[in-house]
């Protein structure tokens, strides 16, 4: 939100601090979209594997990086695109959860489908797959990308704190799932 | 990986969301970097002076939607291919001038009028693009000409026939003056 500003002129709001930074910021141009592929593009890749399993990743990736590529003309601060891509990433594999009904349906008869095998590792990364959408983001994202807490809980919009409470509960379940 | 990646600018073109595509192609004289707009070939360049940086101005003069996207370029490719096996002499494909304005339009477009295996002086150019003392601009237009080959500075030459400067080097401006038979 922008401050009321005094009305006599820009001398009145050099007390505010440094205007290099803000005609930096107001300049800054944003880099060719490439070099957000190029950069990032096999981190968000892991990320969604270890959130969506490695079926459903490509197509998350795929919606992750178009929402990121219409937004981007618009994007205000690029300081942090990588985190920027994360948090797309982590909402994308929300909505890809929540459309996939991880609350069951019934149904008369169940149909015969065929499933994937598991994959190497399979088992932790389904267990991972498995849990609730924050405990699931924060362990892929810790694990898959080797995030620090801090940059865990900016890809989530949460404080550190709470992101790391979130890799804990993830954790703790893991292990007794898997013991 | 690269599935994923080529599906995704396939989807990007889709959506309209591919503002510059680009590709670096193969040419008898090394890599070229092409970029084209919804509109047209918009630039050619030579990685010698930097595709980071030609990307770069791309982003910032066009739009940050730059996306490698070879299947964009390929009626480039193919055009600029036959050129180079000599089974060209006119370029079809649509182009865009964006990058450009002003005398150095009017200079470029009058580049590129010139037929293939003639050449021009700069001093023509200079009368072409309508001020026949600003011989100096055209051949700052000459330099600065977004689209070099396809818009074609290599057949501008000093009044007295020396071959004058050239982008991509002295030795490429000769052997495409002999390729097209004026040297």
């Amino acid at each position: 939100m922008w401050a009321r500003v005094p009305s006599e002129g820009h001398s009145s709001l050099s007390h505010l601090g440094s205007s290099r930074r803000l005609i930096n910021d107001l300049t800054a141009t944003l880099p060719p979209f490439q070099t957000l592929l190029d950069d990032h593009a096999a981190e968000v890749m892991a990320v969604l594997r270890g959130a969506v399993g490695r079926t459903d990743a490509d197509d998350c990736f795929q919606e992750t990086f178009l929402a990121a590529l219409r937004a981007y003309p618009q994007l205000e601060d690029a300081s942090n695109l990588r985190s920027w891509l994360l948090t797309i990433a982590h909402r994308k594999a929300i909505d890809h959860h929540r459309a996939n009904g991880r609350w069951p349906v019934p149904v008369e008869e169940v149909a015969e489908v065929a499933v994937s095998d598991p994959e190497p590792d399979g088992e932790i990364w389904s267990a991972v797959g498995a849990l609730p959408p924050k405990q699931r983001a924060a362990v892929a994202l810790r694990y898959a990308c080797d995030l620090p807490h801090v940059e865990i809980a900016a890809a989530l919009g949460c404080s550190p704190e709470a992101a790391r409470r979130s890799l804990h509960e993830g954790l703790k379940r893991l292990r007794k799932e898997l013991a | 990986m690269k599935t994923a990646l080529n599906h995704f600018a396939d989807r990007a073109d889709a959506e309209g969301l591919l503002d510059v595509a680009y590709a670096t192609v193969d040419s008898p004289f090394g890599p070229l970097l092409l970029a084209a707009t919804p509109r047209g070939l918009v630039k050619v360049s030579f990685p010698q002076l930097g595709t980071e940086a030609t990307l770069e101005a791309l982003a910032t003069k066009i739009s940050p939607r730059v996306l490698e996207a070879p299947a964009r370029l390929d009626e480039a490719r193919r055009e600029l291919d036959r050129y180079f096996e000599g089974r060209l002499t006119e370029f079809e494909l649509p182009l865009d001038w964006q990058l450009t304005e002003g005398f150095r339009k009017k200079a470029q477009q009058a580049i590129n009028r010139i037929p293939y295996g003639r050449t021009r002086s700069y001093t023509e150019i200079a009368r072409s693009a309508g001020n026949e003392r600003a011989v100096r601009a055209a051949g700052t237009a000459c330099g600065a000409n977004p689209l070099p080959i396809v818009v074609p500075c290599h057949r501008v030459l000093r009044s007295g026939g020396a071959l004058g400067g050239y982008g991509g080097g002295l030795p490429m401006k000769e052997a495409l003056l002999k390729l097209e038979g004026v040297l």
